[in-house]
């Protein structure tokens, strides 16, 4: 008989072996095989565009203003004579960076504030709902632009903003999944036993609500994008020269009428991505058997 | 007799699993209705009796799909009906009864509106006409003030009230067959016990047909003409209600008719081992052989027909003629109990009373309680080292409340309860001793909200394990497979989840996981309520090997009295939290009992055609327990005037330690009863 | 029942109290203040001293804070510094327009989202649904600068039909505005609707699966009259709240469509306050966006409290 330590023995389903079962079973929805391919696809381009970029995406030139797609730029040229393919294959860095971390960031506190609260409740858990609500009546973009203005833009602004905004709603659903969650037989077993609260939130609580928050993340997600490239179309996102869809998007608005071009790119490349979130959002919903219906965007 | 109204042939219903396999739900079902006549499809989960019922309306849940034969109606096909000609016939001549009343009715629809939409789909009548109609069938299914029910939604309404508002709806189009899907499931005893009742009456009024869906055979007992057992998907046996009650031919009916425990005695019925077969795992063989006492070869090999015997049965078995010589059952062990009385107390109840009202933001200023009527209150009672202990009561009795107390989840809010007449456990559990925290442990009712899903059983063992014993690497291995094997489940369940567990799986797994701790005092908390029959019987044998073996004290809740009588040494009953009625079980279960004793006693369905019920309380319920007096005074038949509704009733004591609360003395309730 | 609206009406009080104190508070925490925006590089020394004193900014927090807070309860938000006007001026006209692009796109695109909803849900997976599901997952989710922009194109650039850019002051009546504010309301409406038809679509779902639409059904009621008798109001209930909170968060972020329209609406004054760092105005116009939303939700709480039977029938 062999022998196995405690750690092996407990712990044989590791998290990897975990992600590989859901991704499997999201891929095998046409669905979400699509919105899978799309992530991974932009993921693997932002992290691999500079190398493989065939033009500096600031080389100007005067002489090769809006040029329409030719063999030497795929995607033709903007206003300033720049590569819009380069421009493109690039654009997407600086906001999935952003909005990754910031992701990350919102349903890290925003879900271990709302469990905290469930968990709970009293006189603390009504005030903070209060300001939840309170929070939730900004419109957003008001306060992530007063914020840009006044302190300044750039990604050591925006993740921590975006970040603390966007974990808000995060809270209210985190708890209301805490609260069904320690309804349940087995958390009041494990209470009965004397198990420290901590034990009961790391290993009774959180396995059962991370998969809300999960779904909600790939959600957050794709918000985030929206708020950061409409920040950037506004312009009070990234500074240029560095490309960005919305900023180019914005940029070329103007040259619409006769070089489109220069505004699809982005368009398509932009879309492309946030449809891609959504369709794995919902496939991955639909794996872990959450209702995601009856959600507002907030 | 004549055609009958409703025939079943061959029929076979299945679905595609996810690797393309046809899996079959229901196999051969060949079964007739006819005029009149009430027949009980009774079976345990999953044996697809609700898809037959639903299948003889035409109706197949999505996914399902007719593999062969055919159900008639009148002599026509439903399942080649088109969709009008089903309209016409269900809810008309083919009304169905569902099992969860309260979620069967629409929600944001008045009683009398969806009742009236019946009566308009499938009669002729006028407006006015109607109107009187939906106050006539609300007064034949006896509930009360129809003209006011009318206007009411279904929320508003009890689950009794619900479940006889969907009676009349079915009544309303005058059917010739009733379909009833397990219809007094969840409800309580005495209130299932009247809607038995007038189900019985409605049949002989009306000579509407009934096909009497359930899992419980004491209620099939009570209204069927001809029962049928299902197993796994078939038909095994079918025959007059008297015949299969008291000679079944089939051996799964005889294990199912022998683990249900009865009234009379105190005994742990018997278990079945094994499981029913999964759909399509039931193989070329009959799908009950691995669980048969006389299975031979032939049994694996070939598939048995249905066929007739000489007393009017159709049994569905090779070896149908041996089953009557079947040996009796050993009644499992029971513990020593020769020398309770001298045994030392475990757990001391004195004037305990608890409150789940909380302390207002004035009271919290003032300092004091708020002043409502407590949940439960003048709770004494002594339990031995030892024994198992029964609290027995309706739902809203109180019985969990008082379970969460001594587990220290809910602080008395008077009076104390003391541990092994030393340690008080009044601390709730954040003050306790890690000792004190691992004597006394708790077992819940539904096995899919004690698991935790995410989960393996290695890892729900170990808890208990690492927290009380700080255990880990091999000794814990060694020691979950050791529990384990106590609860008979071989080591390699340690790397399920629940999602791959039975019920009775699961439910062994949380009695595993309370004796991980070794304790002394386990409360079971409708361990068994659940659970399937058979289920039930071989946990509850588990639990009495685990008392021979360890001499733990059991505390055991249930409204099933007959499963308490089974297991328990001493009984309370209590009602709306207060105590009516304590004592030995033999004495508790024989008369002079406490008003609503006899009550519960009398709402008893037992599995034997000849026993009646009697009913003597009315079918309301107490949402709160009094201010003064007997707690029992609104419902009490033998209420004798103030005296019951202002003053608590004293203790009568009679033998053996065996008391009733009660105004009336017990002579005069010997008398009466 | 009084006493559930009632208690309802205290809370959405309390919230509008609380965001008017958040938004008080956030204004003050950001670096500088409405003095140092407006000077600029030149506010320094004596002339911020003589700005923060006119404008009374050194007085305590709390006294300035309830000031503000009952100014704007008659209407009146003080001065803008960048313009010298009244905010009460500036902002009526703006919100009136943005008001308009709202109610109009609302009007339009709720009903039309039930319907799609209802419809995407009754013939789940056919055809109809999956044009339906799959426009609706383009509309919602394709930014609204990227529709908008893509809308212009197609009918103000190539198609030549309307025009692609607000070019109507902001004061003008009404009427002048229609032809307008075409472009605009499609792209609200889009997205609009397309976010509450899924809604639908779901509640339609998850009603049909349901114990009592079974029931019906072997009542022998058909199709047609289940749905519209018990399908539809059970689904329409849940539906209510979040139409309303769609509405309210989509008009805080019709900034977007503003810009790129250039409509003048609360949302453009609101860029551009922002951008000349005119705190005053963007108080104001926060407060404003707020009670909206708070003054939606509540209007949606209060009406599925009288719609639905079983909180109707609740006894407090």
């Amino acid at each position: 008989m062999t022998t196995m330590s405690n750690t092996d023995f407990v712990k044989r389903r590791t998290a990897f072996s975990t992600l590989l079962t859901v991704l499997s079973a999201m891929a095998s929805r046409p669905s979400g095989l699509v919105g899978l391919i799309l992530v991974a696809f932009h993921i693997v381009l932002a992290i691999v565009s500079p190398v493989i970029a065939p033009y500096d995406f600031r080389e100007l030139s005067a002489q090769i203003i809006l040029n329409e797609p030719s063999s030497e730029h795929w995607f033709g040229t903007d206003n300033l004579g720049r590569d819009v393919f380069t421009r493109t294959m690039l654009g997407g860095r600086q906001a999935l960076l952003v909005t990754t971390i910031s992701t990350i960031l919102a349903i890290s506190w925003g879900g271990l504030l709302g469990v905290l609260l469930g968990l709970v409740g009293g006189w603390l858990d009504e005030l903070l709902m209060r300001l939840v609500d309170a929070f939730l009546c900004l419109p957003w973009i008001l306060v992530l632009l007063l914020i840009v203005v006044m302190v300044g833009s750039g990604p050591a602004v925006l993740i921590p903003t975006l970040g603390f905004f966007y974990g808000i709603p995060v809270i209210r659903m985190a708890r209301a999944a805490t609260h069904d969650v320690v309804a349940l037989d087995f958390v009041t077993a494990a209470r009965a036993r004397g198990e420290a609260r901590s034990t009961i939130v790391r290993r009774e609580l959180l396995p059962n609500v991370l998969d809300v928050l999960l779904v909600e993340g790939a959600m957050r997600w794709s918000w985030m994008l929206l708020a950061f490239s409409s920040l950037s179309f506004l312009g009070f996102g990234v500074a240029p020269p560095t490309p960005d869809w919305g900023l180019m998007i914005s940029n070329a608005r103007s040259f619409m009428s006769f070089a489109p071009w220069a505004a699809l790119a982005p368009v398509v490349a932009l879309s492309s991505l946030i449809i891609g979130i959504n369709l794995s959002a919902d496939a991955l919903a639909k794996v872990l058997g959450i209702d995601r219906a009856q959600k507002a965007p907030v | 007799m004549g055609d009958p109204l409703v025939q079943v042939k061959n029929l076979g219903i299945g679905f595609t699993s996810r690797a393309g396999l046809i899996l079959p739900i229901l196999r051969n079902i060949d079964l007739a209705i006819g005029e009149g006549e009430t027949i009980g499809l009774v079976g345990e989960s999953g044996c697809g009796k609700s898809t037959l019922a639903l299948a003889m309306m035409g109706y197949l849940k999505s996914g399902l799909s007719v593999l062969e034969g055919e159900s008639l109606f009148r002599g026509r096909n439903v399942f080649d009906m088109d969709e009008r000609a089903l309209e016409d016939i269900r809810g008309g001549e083919l009304a169905l009864i569902p099992q969860n009343a309260g979620q069967s009715l629409t929600p944001t629809s008045r009683i009398g509106r969806q009742i009236n939409e019946s009566v308009k789909l499938h009669t002729r009548l006028a407006k006015e006409q109607r109107r009187e109609r939906v106050i006539e069938l609300l007064s034949q299914v006896r509930l009360p003030q129809p003209q006011e029910l009318l206007h009411r939604y279904p929320h508003e309404l009890s689950g009794g009230q619900q479940q006889r508002v969907a009676i009349a709806m079915a009544l309303a189009g005058e059917p010739d067959v009733l379909l009833l899907d397990e219809p007094t499931t969840g409800l309580d005893v005495t209130t299932q016990a009247h809607i038995l009742q007038l189900l019985r009456d409605l049949a002989t009024e009306t000579g509407t047909a009934m096909v009497y869906v359930s899992h419980d055979l004491g209620a099939i007992a009570r209204v069927s003409d001809r029962i049928a057992v299902m197993y796994a998907g078939e038909l095994v046996l079918e025959g007059p209600a008297r015949q299969v009650l008291k000679q079944p031919a089939h051996p799964y009916a005889r294990g199912l008719l022998l683990s249900i425990p009865r009234l009379k005695e105190a005994v742990v019925p018997a278990s079945m081992p094994g499981r029913p077969p999964l759909p399509g795992g039931a193989g070329q063989g009959c799908g009950f052989a691995d669980r048969c006492p006389m299975v031979e070869q032939r049994c694996r090999d070939k598939r048995p027909t249905l066929e007739p015997t000489a007393t009017q049965e159709f049994v569905r078995c090779h070896f149908h003629e041996r089953v009557e010589q079947l040996p009796s059952p050993e009644p499992p062990k029971r513990p020593d109990r020769s020398s309770r009385d001298e045994m030392d107390s475990i757990l001391q109840f004195n004037d305990v009373a608890i409150s789940y009202a909380k302390p207002g933001i004035v009271d919290q200023i003032l300092g004091r309680q708020p002043n409502v009527t407590p949940t439960i209150d003048k709770i004494d009672l002594t339990i031995r080292q030892g024994e198992t202990f029964g609290l027995v009561g309706e739902s809203g009795s109180g019985k969990s409340t008082i379970l969460r107390a001594i587990a220290g989840l809910l602080p008395p809010q008077s009076g104390t309860i003391t541990y092994e007449e030393a340690e008080s456990l009044n601390a709730s559990v954040e003050q306790r001793s890690n000792d004190l925290l691992r004597f006394v442990q708790l077992i819940f009712q539904n096995p899919d909200a004690s698991l935790n899903p995410r989960h393996t059983v290695a890892e729900i063992l170990a808890q208990p394990l690492k927290l009380y014993f700080g255990l880990g690497g091999d000794e814990l291995r060694e020691r979950s497979v050791a529990l384990l094997e106590q609860v008979r489940l071989r080591a390699d369940y340690l790397e399920r989840l629940p999602s791959q567990l039975s019920g009775g799986e699961k439910q062994r797994v949380a009695v595993a996981r309370a004796f991980a701790a070794e304790p002394k005092l386990v409360l079971c908390d409708e361990v068994t309520s659940a659970l399937d029959v058979s289920v039930q019987a071989a946990v509850l044998d588990l639990l009495i090997q685990l008392q021979v073996d360890q001499g733990t004290t059991y505390v055991f809740v249930s409204h099933d009295l007959a499963v308490v009588r089974a297991l328990a040494d001493r009984v309370a009953v209590l009602y709306q939290g207060r105590l009516c009625e304590i004592g030995p079980s033999e004495n508790v279960y024989r008369f002079p009992s406490h008003p609503y004793t006899e009550v519960l006693l009398g709402a008893v369905l037992e599995p034997d055609p000849d026993a009646e019920p009697t009913l003597t309380a009315e079918d309301v319920a107490d949402l709160f327990p009094p201010a003064r007096g007997c707690p029992f005074q609104r419902r009490c038949p033998r209420n004798i005037g103030d005296i019951c509704d202002n003053e608590t009733p004293p203790w009568r004591p009679a033998e053996f330690g065996h008391a009733i609360r009660c105004h009336i003395p017990l002579d005069e309730l010997r008398s009466l009863q | 029942m009084v006493r559930l609206i009632a208690r309802r009406l205290a809370l959405g009080v309390l919230t509008i109290l609380l965001v008017s104190g958040i938004i008080f508070v956030g204004v003050e925490v950001l670096p500088g203040d409405s003095c140092t925006a407006y000077l600029g590089r030149m506010a320094q020394g004596k002339r911020l001293d003589n700005c923060r004193r006119d404008f009374g900014l050194e007085r305590p927090a709390l006294t300035r804070y309830g000031e503000w807070a009952l100014g704007a309860v008659r209407g009146d938000f003080g001065v803008s510094l960048k313009r010298k006007t009244p905010i009460s001026e500036t902002v009526g006209t703006r919100f009136r327009n943005t008001i308009i692009l709202g109610v109009t796109a609302s009007i339009i695109g709720v009903p039309l989202a039930i319907l799609l909803g209802i419809i995407a849900a009754l013939w789940r997976d056919r055809p109809v649904d999956l044009w339906v599901s799959t426009t609706a997952i383009f509309a919602m989710t394709i930014p609204e600068f990227v529709s908008s922009t893509v809308l212009i194109l197609i009918f103000s650039i190539w198609l030549g039909w309307l025009p692609g850019i607000v070019t109507t002051p902001h004061d003008a009546p009404l009427l002048e505005f229609l032809s307008d504010i075409i472009l605009p309301i499609v792209a609200l409406a889009l997205v609009m609707t397309a976010h509450i038809l899924r809604m639908v679509r779901t509640s339609v779902i998850d009603v049909m699966a349901s114990d009592y639409i079974q029931m019906a059904q072997l009542k022998g009621v058909p199709y047609w009259q289940m749905v519209f008798k018990h399908v539809l109001p059970n689904a329409m209930l849940p539906t209510i709240n979040l139409v309303a909170l769609t509405i309210a968060w989509l008009l805080g972020g019709t900034v977007v469509i503003e810009v790129v329209f250039n409509y003048p609406g609360l949302g453009r004054l609101m860029l551009q306050a922002i951008f000349f760092r005119d705190l005053a105005m963007v108080q104001a116009i926060a407060l404003i966006l707020a009670t909206l939303y708070v003054g939606l939700n509540l209007f949606a709480d209060l009406l599925t409290l009288v719609a639905n039977p079983r909180l109707r029938t609740m006894r407090t």
